[in-house]
């Protein structure tokens, strides 16, 4: 399970990059070593081995030689707006920052404690000469990029209810062969937005534990528990009764709306959205496409097209981001959802998609491929555009 | 390439450097100079454990031919997954450059700082392990050139004659899934972490371009590649190789090993390479284990202490096939050592790098083990088939042999500047 976003980092947006680094372009590096500035940081000074670097990339070296957690920071000159920072450097570790930063005057900061306005000074960024024209995204782009995202959970969560409620009601009224008919398309819109909803460490375990990850004594609830009684192995399993089945069934439904309920207030920041996409084709990558996530419908395409669904949904969001960032990253990044979705729809079968114990090991394999070929790009679109 | 130790060949940060104090005071311990050694291609080997030692990247030849064989390969097959020939030119100099770092013991990528948010370029697990000794050998295999009768890349015309997928010998029972491929890699090391890192980063580098088919590692080497290494040994317990082709032989090199101008008119780009072909054989090694030491040695046709032919003498003393004993002659007919041996194959050598590998047990509780074959040849229709034919069908050692993989690569030479990449002729 991957906690990509947990409750807490979700409750509150916190600017981790600043509207001014995120709309600059990430080519030319600074010269190879001169914009990289070593910075000790103990707990009473703040000591940079030069107070000034050429335009472009700067590295700060941050190494913490206190006693306490410290931070780092650049401001721009007006001492408010953040134009990167590094939190959580507990003492004796070190760590770089990188900047994409214009000519200017800018304060240097480091925060040892963690708290009050830290030890300041003021940091100088010369014109190389270099520095290409930047052409800007304004804070405009990247308040539709998250409210939408935002605003795309809120719908799935929306059809992730309806669809689990049609659900529930045909298996707790024994109508089998339409809960088998509804249930991968009722978890398509959870798969969607997976990340989210597995940042809730207490409703995951209760709605979408496999058999296989159960502790010993834990009590199995949610999708999968169901699914084995829609799909009963030959033999040695006693199906359901009645009021075991309404009992699962309304537990699951109860959840779901604890879910959506959540998901109203959550708002986003583009390095989640970023880390979600990724994370979506974690899953892909880990459970289904071995077989794992539906082990008793295969229909586990079906929770392979939600988890590409949903990461392409944020890599578009973001994708006029990127594309002042690493243009040739975002077509990379493109081209394989493209490649990727051509080669799912081969599985398509009328409305849905073959059962994935009809897929054999070589049609694995090239299904497996192409999710690498677009994860391992994707893997760089966070990195690349909150430089 | 005689002579001492140089600097490395890079100014690249290493990747013990790179962590600092903890290095610093290793460093301080062992041979002279900042930065390790390197050593020639050809002839020198470093002292067994001296991990610093590094081989250079650029040559006439790639390195990790002739290069006195490391005790650890990581060797990888891929596939070919995309259409576009600019794409797999670009994967080319990517790997090149990456190769180019990490033989000089730098991590991928430099040492160029990246954003805490993104995923580090070098994946990490040699990062305080020098080189290691690591050589990057790469080839091509037909399938490259032409597949299913498509011409992928505009190579077809390029692809040198003898470059077809090697025929089914007798009794081969060759596994798709550890066969063939698009492309190869030879990763060999004298730690096996910094052989594995190399290939899982190249595979890294490679998604969306290529994927991996196969890989196999073998744990020690089987083979000398020169005279100043010790004949190591086999699983079946017998040193392999005594009559192997080896760097300080330089003429022979040129007849059985590089590729030459005039061999193949079709195929120019591929002079000073060589052919790689790969044999993953399995060896029963229970049965083995129980067959006396008279059958043993019998089969084999040397003996298993010394490893000097039963015609007598010792290691390196010439086997006298016609010495007779009482039941005929003393070396039998049917024996390794006289099927395989170069006065019975029309007097042609290869340069053998073979490793020996276990991948576990089977489901019998089986030792899934035995040698990872490798041998550059200058024509495989000459050099390596019409011999393999002979052994497959005539030696009496097949009893206890079964081939499982196979793969035939044509490897390109070196690259000779820095702005060079591999392969770079056959896409000129």
């Amino acid at each position: 399970m991957n906690r990509v976003l947990t409750a807490a980092c979700a409750a509150a947006v916190l600017a981790t990059s600043s509207a001014c680094s995120l709309t600059e372009s990430n080519s030319t590096p600074a010269a190879k070593g001169a914009g990289t500035i070593t910075v000790e940081s103990s707990d009473k000074a703040c000591d940079l081995s030069a107070s000034q670097a050429p335009s472009g990339n700067v590295v700060f070296k941050v190494k913490n030689t206190g006693s306490k957690v410290t931070e780092f920071y650049l401001y721009a000159a007006d001492g408010l707006r953040i134009v990167g920072e590094i939190e959580n450097v507990g003492p004796g570790l070190s760590r770089d920052l990188v900047v994409h930063a214009a000519p200017g005057t800018y304060l240097a900061t480091c925060k040892p404690g963690m708290t009050g306005q830290g030890i300041r000074s003021k940091f100088t960024v010369t014109g190389s000469g270099k520095t290409p024209a930047i052409e800007g995204v304004d804070q405009a782009g990247i308040d539709a990029a998250t409210s939408q995202y935002a605003e795309y959970v809120r719908d799935q969560s929306q059809q992730l209810v309806a669809g689990t409620t049609k659900f529930t009601d045909a298996y707790k009224a024994g109508n089998d062969d339409e809960a088998r008919t509804l249930f991968p398309r009722a978890r398509i819109f959870w798969e969607r937005i997976e990340t989210v909803a597995e940042s809730f460490g207490d409703l995951d375990p209760k709605m979408d534990l496999r058999e296989a990850d159960l502790e010993p004594g834990q009590k199995w609830t949610g999708w999968h528990r169901i699914e084995k009684d829609l799909w009963p192995p030959a033999s040695g399993y006693r199906q359901l009764g009645t009021a075991e089945r309404a009992r699962f069934a309304d537990d699951l439904l109860a959840n779901t709306m604890v879910l959506h309920e959540r998901v109203q207030s959550l708002d986003y920041t583009v390095d989640q959205i970023g880390n979600g996409s990724k994370g979506l084709l974690d899953e892909v990558a880990k459970g289904k496409i071995t077989g794992e996530e539906d082990i008793w419908s295969h229909t586990d395409l079906h929770d392979f097209q939600g988890n590409v669904d949903g990461a392409r949904v944020g890599f578009e969001g973001l994708k006029p981001l990127l594309e002042v960032k690493d243009p040739a990253l975002a077509e990379q990044i493109a081209t394989a959802f493209h490649k990727l979705q051509r080669l799912l729809d081969s599985y398509r079968r009328g409305d849905g998609f073959v059962s994935y114990d009809k897929v054999t090991e070589p049609q694995r394999k090239e299904l497996s491929d192409a999710v690498n070929a677009l994860a391992e790009p994707l893997s760089k679109m966070t990195g690349a555009i909150t430089l | 390439m005689t002579g001492r130790p140089r600097g490395t060949a890079t100014g690249a940060l290493s990747r013990r450097r790179l962590l600092g104090a903890a290095g610093a005071g290793a460093l301080a311990v062992g041979a002279a100079g900042v930065g390790g050694f390197a050593y020639g291609n050809d002839s020198e080997e470093p002292a067994h454990g001296v991990d610093r030692a590094t081989y250079p990247f650029h040559g006439r030849h790639q390195a990790g031919i002739t290069t006195p064989a490391q005790d650890r390969l990581h060797f990888a097959s891929f596939d070919v997954t995309t259409d576009s020939r600019q794409q797999l030119v670009a994967l080319l100099r990517e790997w090149t450059a990456a190769a180019r770092q990490m033989t000089a013991g730098a991590p991928v990528g430099g040492d160029a700082p990246t954003s805490y948010d993104a995923p580090p370029t070098d994946t990490g697990e040699a990062l305080g392990l020098d080189a290691s000794g690591l050589t990057l050998t790469f080839g091509f295999g037909p399938s490259l050139f032409a597949k299913d009768g498509t011409d992928r890349f505009g190579l077809r015309d390029k692809q040198p004659a003898a470059l077809r997928e090697l025929p089914h010998f007798p009794a081969d029972k060759l596994d798709p899934r550890r066969s063939n491929g698009d492309l190869c890699v030879q990763a060999c090391a004298h730690d096996p972490q910094v052989a594995v890192h190399a290939i899982r980063n190249l595979a890294r580098i490679g998604f969306g371009t290529v994927a991996m088919r196969w890989a196999q590692l073998g744990f020690g080497r089987t083979s000398s590649t020169s005279t100043r290494q010790a004949t190591p040994r086999n699983l079946l317990g017998f040193k392999d190789g005594t009559a192997n082709l080896k760097a300080e032989d330089p003429k022979s090199l040129e007849e059985f090993v590089w590729v030459q101008e005039a061999d193949d008119a079709d195929a120019t780009w591929l002079t000073g390479g060589s052919y790689l072909v790969a044999r993953r054989i399995n060896m029963h090694v229970e049965p083995w284990d129980r067959a006396s030491l008279r059958e043993q040695e019998a089969l084999i046709g040397r003996d298993r202490g010394e490893g000097a032919p039963l015609s007598g003498g010792t290691e390196f003393t010439e086997p006298d096939f016609d010495l007779q004993g009482r039941d005929g002659p003393l070396i039998a007919t049917d024996a390794h050592v006289r099927l395989a041996h170069p006065t019975r194959n029309k007097g042609v050598h290869m340069l053998r790098r073979g490793y020996n590998f276990t991948d576990g047990s089977d489901v019998l509780g089986r030792l899934d083990a035995g040698l990872f074959f490798i041998a550059f040849v200058r024509d495989p229709d000459v050099h390596y088939i019409p011999m393999q034919t002979r052994l497959s069908s005539q030696d009496a050692l097949m009893e206890y042999l079964q081939h499982t993989g196979s793969g035939l690569f044509a490897v390109p030479p070196g690259v000779t500047s820095t702005s060079g990449f591999i392969g770079e002729g056959l896409f000129a």
